[in-house]
């Protein structure tokens, strides 16, 4: 009967990754390879003022000296970065309205749900849709506008609001402050620019869509989101690419930085392609540096995080919590399936007083996937009444994955409290015979299962996208037990 | 309907079930007494299929077919539902979520149209007035943070939405008040009929009070010793198992 449910599951495996489209598209794409010269080329096309231009060299001059890291519990085939392209936009034209924008690339949002044209346009979400390394549509920035609240691609933004982005860029992760994140700020193409000025609440959820589609390029977004005192955002971004056979990077950066009594959410759904379900052959390397700073006095960040693709995921949405009263949290699901390999967690830094921060961690593994819980939790001289709970559980299906977990924690303040919990367990066989017995078989019955063990996190998620996110568990787990 | 002969059933390479034959027609009620470990819930888990419970030797049919090769959602799809002793918690999943799918998964395999969420919120509250339970019961997640009488209840509920053909009842009357007892057991007669058994498993003549066996069958040692009426169950109560003991 064993072998029996193992072929049954097995069947699913040959579903295939939703998203593996190709779209046929003229591009402008930079001969692959680094150099000062690379640097010159992208900061050119983006008009970039000389100061930013700047930034970049001395991020590419120090990468130069950097090693890339290797403490991570990942394996994967050493990157050549003289064989990626660091630079892909589709040829286009000036857009007067949305309505210009190249029918190809109207239909590939439309494949991957997101219609861009600005009558089917979903209601209440702003959307800036990335294709490889640029920004070519953003919706609802008039309506945003007349708030107050700027919401456009990174590019513009360094041509618009110099001095915003200026004061900003870096203030939150240095270039100098890891070998991706540093490769990032001397390459880095586009990504969104949020601003949420004094006061106002923004009226409807921002989200971006980041799509890598050109053979051999790499992603280097760069987003950065700044909420001001008394306001609030909540910004949600999803990922997806095509099949290849290859290993594409994406080393993005994100910084958040909270002023007085300010909230920030940030939601990701990262599906990208994680590569062969068999063989491992391709994928995408999802190398990111996250980090907010609670910099205000009662301010509030909170990263909410699905990661069901990616053939390799190495990231830690991490809070800096520097305002006193102010508030982290990290909830989080990574699904880890075939040959897929995850390594991330959080990391929370306790400055201010009376701080509190929170960490939700769901891993799960299935096939040969593997996956590394590590979480800091860091509490600083200067934290009185600091606060932590953590809560990291792994659920394992199949005997072939492995879950892991590394927590780190740092008090150098006796008035905190601190709490852990962990678990580790095997899909339950009783909870899989309870549901088979009621006539639910057994594909279902993990589905299930699973999403009842991910529900804390996904409430966290905007309504919308806490269905998506169900459905998407549904589909990456296809192939799961075996 | 249900049809056992020469059952021999393995666990951990450790034989526990040594012969069972038990034959329930259509409309009776059968019930199993026995000492705890005698293997009364082995017995059920073999007919429902669980994993790890081997049938070394003899067969088991139901509605004349040979159940042994079915899956465990295949064997309830036919209509076997089993009460479990201890019924299991599922975190996050909502308990009409996962009643729903129950339901429909039978309607699926019926070829019948399957419900929506409204439709079926109507018909599991039409089912929850039988068992007396609060409505609040469908928006926990399923078991979890239940009392003890609360899930066999909550067991009851599920039997009555599904409709099985052959409801084994793992000792639903352990554990639960009085009340409750009369409930559960107003819901089984008011349940059975001319086309549905009832196999209930039971270490109390209580229960025997509020439902009427067909057959009283007691399991020691892996093996049915003695078969009887209601009466059975009364001698029980009195004298005990020993006497029965070879
Ligand atoms: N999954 C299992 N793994 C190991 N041993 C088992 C398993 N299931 C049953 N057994 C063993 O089989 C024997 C019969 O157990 P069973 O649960 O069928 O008894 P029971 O008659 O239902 O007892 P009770 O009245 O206590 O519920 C016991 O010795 C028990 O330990
Ligand atoms: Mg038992």
């Amino acid at each position: 009967m064993d072998n029996n449910k193992n072929s049954v599951i097995d069947q699913r495996v040959k579903e295939e990754y939703k998203y593996g489209f190709i779209t046929e598209i003229e591009s402008d794409t930079l001969a692959p390879g680094i150099s000062e010269e690379t640097i010159h080329f992208i900061s050119k096309k983006k008009k970039e003022p000389s100061w930013l231009l700047e930034w970049r060299l001395k991020a590419y001059r120090k990468w130069l000296k950097m090693k890339e890291p290797d403490w991570q519990n990942v394996n994967y085939d050493k990157i050549d970065y003289q064989d990626i392209s660091y630079y892909s936009a589709p040829k286009k034209k000036e857009l007067k309205s949305l309505d210009e924008l190249d029918p190809e690339l109207l239909k590939t949002y439309n494949k991957l749900g997101i219609p861009l044209d600005e009558q089917k346009m979903m209601n209440g979400i702003a959307v800036d849709a990335v294709f490889d390394s640029v920004s070519v549509a953003t919706t609802f920035r008039e309506e945003l506008k007349s708030h107050g609240v700027i919401f456009c691609s990174f590019s513009e933004a360094a041509i618009d609001y110099p001095e915003i982005v200026k004061k900003y860029l870096g203030s939150v992760i240095p270039y100098t402050d890891n070998y991706f994140a540093c490769l990032n700020s001397a390459v880095f193409t586009d990504g969104s620019f949020v601003f949420i000025p004094k006061g106002v609440k923004c009226p409807m959820e921002l989200s971006t869509y980041f799509r890598i589609n050109e053979a051999k390029t790499g992603q280097f977004e760069r987003t950065l989101i700044i909420a001001e005192e008394n306001s609030s955002v909540s910004y949600l971004e999803g990922c997806t690419a095509p099949m290849r056979d290859e290993n594409q990077l994406h080393a993005a950066v994100v910084e958040l930085v909270a002023l007085d009594n300010a909230t920030i959410k940030y939601s990701t759904v990262q599906n990208w392609f994680p590569g062969n379900p068999k063989t491992g052959a391709g994928g995408i390397y999802n190398f990111v540096t996250k980090r907010g700073l609670c910099a205000g006095q009662n301010s509030r960040i909170s990263w909410t995080q699905v990661e069901t693709g990616s053939a390799v995921t190495w990231k830690y949405p991490s809070c800096i919590l520097k305002g006193d009263d102010s508030v982290g949290e990290f909830y989080s699901v990574a699904l880890t399936n075939n040959l897929q390999q995850a390594d991330t967690g959080t990391k929370m830094i306790h400055i201010g007083k009376n701080t509190k921060s929170t960490i939700i961690s769901k891993g799960i593994s299935a096939g040969k996937g593997q996956q590394t819980y590590r979480g800091e939790v860091k509490i600083m001289k200067s934290a009185d009444n600091a606060r932590n709970f953590s809560q990291c559980d792994s659920i394992l299906i199949g005997d072939r994955c492995g879950a892991h977990t590394f927590p780190y924690i740092d008090v150098r303040n006796q008035s905190a409290t601190m709490e852990h919990e962990a678990s580790t367990s095997k899909i339950g066989e009783d909870q899989l015979f309870y549901c088979n017995q009621r006539g639910i078989d057994t594909e279902d019955a993990v589905s299930m299962i699973v999403n009842g063990f991910c529900k804390e996190v996904f409430n966290e998620l905007p309504m919308e996208f806490a269905m998506e996110a169900t459905k998407l568990m549904e589909v990456s787990l296809e192939g799961s037990v075996g | 309907m249900l049809e056992i002969n020469n059952l021999h059933v393995e666990v951990e390479n450790k034989e526990i079930l040594s012969g069972i034959d038990l034959k329930i027609k259509a409309g009776e009620m059968h019930a199993i007494m026995g000492l705890n470990g005698s293997g009364k819930s082995t017995l059920s888990n073999a007919i429902t299929g669980r994993e790890n419970y081997n049938v070394t030797k003899g067969d088991i049919t139901f509605k004349d077919e040979s159940i042994l090769e079915m899956e465990p959602n295949e064997r309830a799809l036919a209509g076997i539902f089993m009460s479990f002793q201890y019924p299991t918690v599922i975190p996050g999943v909502n308990n009409t979520y996962f009643l729903r799918a129950a339901v429909n998964a039978k309607k699926k395999y019926r070829g019948e149209k399957e419900y929506d969420a409204a439709t079926f919120l109507k018909f599991v509250k039409s089912k929850l007035k039988e068992v007396e339970m609060d409505a609040k019961y469908l928006k926990r997640a399923v078991n979890e943070g239940f009392s003890g009488g609360e899930k066999k209840r909550n067991e009851m509920l599920q039997l009555l939405c599904l409709e099985p053909e052959l409801a084994i009842m793992d000792e639903t009357d352990s554990g639960l008040d009085i009340d409750a007892l009369k409930i559960i057991s107003r819901g089984i007669n008011k349940y059975k009929n001319n086309s549905r058994s009832f196999l209930v498993i039971t270490h109390y003549q209580r229960l025997l009070k509020y439902i009427e066996p067909d057959v009283v069958h007691v399991l020691i040692d892996g093996k049915i010793v003695k078969s009887g009426g209601k009466e059975l169950a009364l001698e029980l109560e009195e004298k005990g198992y020993s006497w029965l003991e070879s």
